[in-house]
């Protein structure tokens, strides 16, 4: 398949990416002022990329669906960012960080992506630092880290529980700048509704002005997204509200190849589901597994009784816990990869051991911590965390343990992309975690930070100009070309059709019944039959949709509601794509658990020969998708059984 | 518990608002706040209605973006919280909650409870960052900052924006969520270089925006749901003065060099 080149340089993998800067073609400064580039999305990887390409000299304009750039959801992350600058003299370097991302993600990445992420993580704290983000330092003044899970090193930077934020300050300041110096022109509130393409090519977008209500047109000679995951799919994840997945959606109908749609992460560490109103759930960081020991009762009548506030977690006896993930994987404990850590609390629940109301979540448990470290260093550690713990659940963590179940938190799978970032259309680039590439099946903690930066600071501002230098004959183009009415159009029968529907139900209605099919189908655990089930329920599900939905209002003006329905009818599709992924793929890796395929201890059994790939998802029309294949070869590394005893 | 809702309701940003009155019943004191409006919406969309626009997103504390003055409070009566994380708890059977937007002539009304902020981005623009290009930074661990300055630093740095210090000021002055930045940058060594032009230029922005004066009281820090302190306005006073006096001295050393 033609349309699948990967386009990895050739020679030793440390060498790859420095080899093609020296070599991709460079756009000359005059030029760099005649070429417009559109950015969608100003997270991390948005807002860096943005920043990074103003700087340069090319026209930018960056779009985001809230009021400002500041608030895209990478400002969420709490925990960490990895780099191998081995400061804490563990014997950390670029391969091991490579090493731990490639297995951390069960071997189902592209190696060279990995290694350049590796590479180039290093310069991000730098970056970062001269920007003044405030990362955690220790007495000496130097940077402090901490370690995270699926890794044996401390290499993971961070501003108290806040380090997403305070990374994506820096970026929206940088982004700022250029703002201020002209070189970027910020759309926010608008919504991207779709591409358009001339001539096979990326030249623009169609977007949804928020507050007016109108369709706006916009004009690029390269387009990037940088949109995000599509977690929301399943209703109830730690995503944003208005986190979604259709600007990815609308170009894979346009063409771009959907690469692993069924590798979604669910993060055990969130605060569990308390009731039907419920609109999200909130992550509790990763760190803390540092520190607390996660664990259920022995005995089952403990777990009983706890369930009916009978017995306080305090009352049972040391004897009497199991501290379930130091029994099965000694070698990392508390401390294993987050597929891995979730799967496990899974399977206490099921078997019956699970604590809470609603016998779905394990305990977190600090008091052994607090008593070696003393209080303050926990809270210093962990304030606010334990703070938003508190007031939320109304329970006060340094006296009692945490409950903790597993949520939707990040989706591994998106667009495919080559080593530049590029989509199977031309002139479409995507970074982040709207692409497929550097986490294979499942990602390790305070990863994505990392990635998102890289693809925008280091990453594409490179590859994208080895595209962009042969366009440099091309004028601005006209919005009021074909191309773009055509476009328009289709846009505005789309929203006409929705409003048109008057039904019954509500869209919230709708994506909640999504979100239960999500879950039960397609969530933590995957057989062939519920997925079988859940692909006909979806497919049930959107027919209703479209006859009955009930978008109030009209489309001039802010319609929050229109918004949301627009979302949905993406998710009814992406997710039928996301189960029919998952029925392909016939083995278990990282967060893809079929039940068919385990060991006799309950780990997910991968299988080489046959599954070593990318599935890359070409769109054929409704409910038609066909599968491509990206082969993986490990060239440097030796693919092995996943082990954390 | 059930509760009686009076919420300003406005088309646009040129539409004269009124408030609107609703119930809502057997609300869970473990909902959140949104979560309660959320409700609130599937009942008028249900009857026929048009639900409340309000803004929100991450719903997790983080974001900036949920902006509603509750009952005379930025994000309502709890304290160091922002409304999206403020629970039913809070409020008790057969209340009267009346949310309002934030009240700002520099926040303009959009839609209901939802507000313009982008005067806050255009003072970030003005000069809220280190001047610095991607790439060719020095090595991270170059320059040692002391632990207490780069605690202070995250302190100040983690205002999340959301434009409660504005509301809450009888004078609408944005004094707080300006001197955190500043003082951020001011504290680290890689925001001295610029520390006297960038607060020159963010000060000056703030008043062409239309945010009102600082008088002291302290109703910003009060509630700020990120609990940003007021010494960062004693601060930004300090760098601006110096910035002022010594912008002159450097001029002149300049030109005499
Ligand atoms: S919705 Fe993000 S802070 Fe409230």
């Amino acid at each position: 398949m033609s349309k699948l080149d990967s386009k990895v340089p050739k020679g030793p993998l440390a060498d790859k990416w420095s080899h093609y800067k020296s070599h991709a073609n460079l756009v000359n400064p005059s030029n760099k002022r005649k070429l417009d580039i559109i950015i969608v999305g100003t997270g991390l990887a948005g807002a860096s990329a943005a920043a990074s390409l103003g700087e340069m000299g090319f026209q930018v304009k960056v779009f985001c669906y809230q009021d400002s750039p500041r608030r895209a959801h990478s400002i969420a992350a709490q925990g960490g960012i990895n780099a191998s600058k081995n400061y804490q003299n563990d014997g950390d370097s670029v391969y091991r960080l490579f090493y731990d991302t490639i297995k951390g993600g069960d071997y189902r990445a592209r190696e060279a992506n990995v290694h350049r992420l590796a590479e180039v993580s290093g310069p991000i704290i730098d970056q970062c630092v001269a920007q003044g983000v405030p990362f955690a330092r220790d007495y000496g003044g130097l940077l402090d880290n901490r370690s995270f899970g699926g890794a044996q090193v401390s290499r993971t930077f961070y501003a108290r529980g806040q380090t997403g934020q305070q990374l994506l300050l820096g970026a929206y300041g940088a982004l700022s700048r250029q703002i201020e110096k002209g070189n970027v022109k910020l759309y926010e509130r608008h919504d991207m509704m779709d591409l358009v393409m001339i001539d096979g090519k990326a030249r623009g977008i169609i977007a949804r002005n928020l507050v007016t209500g109108e369709l706006e047109r916009f004009f690029g000679h390269a387009v990037a997204l940088a949109t995000g995951g599509y977690g929301n799919v399943f209703f109830l994840s730690t995503n944003a509200m208005g986190s979604n997945g259709s600007a990815v959606w609308q170009v894979y109908k346009k063409g771009a190849f959907f690469g692993n749609p069924c590798f979604t992460q669910i993060h055990p560490t969130c605060i569990p589901v308390h009731g039907d109103y419920q609109s999200k759930l909130t992550l509790m960081s990763e760190s803390l597994r540092n520190d607390g020991r996660i664990w259920v009762p022995k005995n089952k009548e403990d777990a009983e009784k706890l369930r009916h506030g009978k017995l306080k977690a305090k009352e049972i006896k040391e004897e009497d816990r199991d501290y379930y993930l130091e029994r099965r994987y000694p070698a990392f404990g508390n401390l294993v990869p987050r597929d891995v850590a979730s799967r496990a609390a899974k399977e206490r629940c099921d078997a019956g051991y699970g604590v809470g109301e609603t016998g779905l979540a394990v305990f977190l448990d600090f008091s052994e911590s607090i008593a070696r470290l003393g209080r303050n260093v926990i809270e210093e550690r962990y304030g606010n965390l334990f703070q938003m713990y508190e007031k939320i659940v109304d329970d006060n963590p340094y006296e009692m343990p945490m409950m903790i179940y597993p949520a939707v938190h990040y989706t591994m799978g998106g667009l495919w992309v080559d080593y530049e970032l590029q989509s199977t259309i031309p002139g479409l680039f995507v970074m982040g975690e709207a692409n497929f590439s550097d986490h294979g099946a499942n990602r390790l903690g305070a990863s994505a930070l990392m990635q998102g930066l890289a693809d925008g600071y280091f990453v594409l501002p490179y590859t994208i100009q080895n595209y962009l230098s042969n366009e440099i004959r091309t004028p601005r183009l006209k919005t009021d070309l074909p191309e773009f009415e055509k476009t328009e159009k289709e846009v505005k029968d789309r929203i006409d059709k929705l409003m048109n529907i008057k039904g019954k139900n509500s869209v919230d209605y709708f994506h909640k019944q999504l979100g239960k099919i999500m879950w039960d189908y397609v969530g933590m655990a995957r057989n062939e039959t519920g997925l079988k089930k859940g692909i006909e329920l979806i497919i049930a599900l959107r027919e209703e949709f479209w006859k009955d939905v009930l978008v109030p209002g009209t489309t001039a003006g802010v319609n929050t509601e229109l918004e949301k329905a627009l979302r949905v009818a993406d998710f009814l599709e992406l997710g039928e794509l996301m189960a029919m992924d998952a029925l392909n793929r016939n083995e278990s890796c990282g967060g893809h658990f079929r039940e068919e395929f385990q060991t006799d201890e309950g780990e997910a059994l991968r299988n080489d020969d046959t599954y070593k790939y990318v599935a890359c998802w070409e769109f054929k029309g409704n409910s038609q998708h066909e599968l491509h294949k990206e082969a993986l070869d490990y060239e440097f590394i030796e693919v092995k059984q996943r082990n954390y005893k | 518990m059930d509760l009686t809702l009076k919420i300003w309701k406005q088309k646009d940003s040129k539409s004269k608002g009124r408030f609107e009155t609703y119930k809502v019943k057997n609300i869970s004191p473990n909902c959140s706040f949104l979560e309660m409006l959320d409700i609130l919406n599937e009942q008028l969309i249900y009857k026929g209605d048009e639900p409340v626009v309000f803004d929100h997103d991450c719903r997790e504390g983080i974001c900036g973006m949920c902006s509603l003055y509750i009952n005379g409070r930025p994000h309502g009566p709890d304290k160091a919280i922002t409304v999206c994380q403020m629970h039913m708890r809070n409020f008790h059977d057969g209340q009267t909650v009346i949310i309002e937007p934030w009240r700002s002539r520099a926040f303009p009304v959009i839609r209901d409870l939802m507000v313009d902020r982008s005067a806050f981005d255009k003072i970030i623009q003005a000069g809220g960052y280190t001047s610095i290009n991607t790439g060719g930074a020095q090595d991270a661990n170059a320059i040692l900052i002391p632990k207490v300055d780069a605690d202070m630093a995250m302190d100040a740095a983690a205002c999340i924006g959301c434009g409660s210090c504005v509301a809450a000021c009888k004078n609408s002055s944005a004094m707080l969520f300006v001197s955190a930045k500043v003082s951020q940058l001011a504290l680290l060594p890689q925001g001295k270089a610029e520390a006297f032009e960038r607060v020159q230029k963010m000060v000056e922005t703030m008043d062409k925006l239309g945010f009102g004066n600082c008088t002291n009281t302290f109703a910003c820090e009060a509630e700020c749901p990120k609990e940003i302190k007021s010494w960062n306005i004693a601060k930004m006073n300090r760098e601006f003065i110096a910035a002022k006096m010594c912008s002159e001295k450097r001029k002149e050393a300049n030109f005499a060099g």
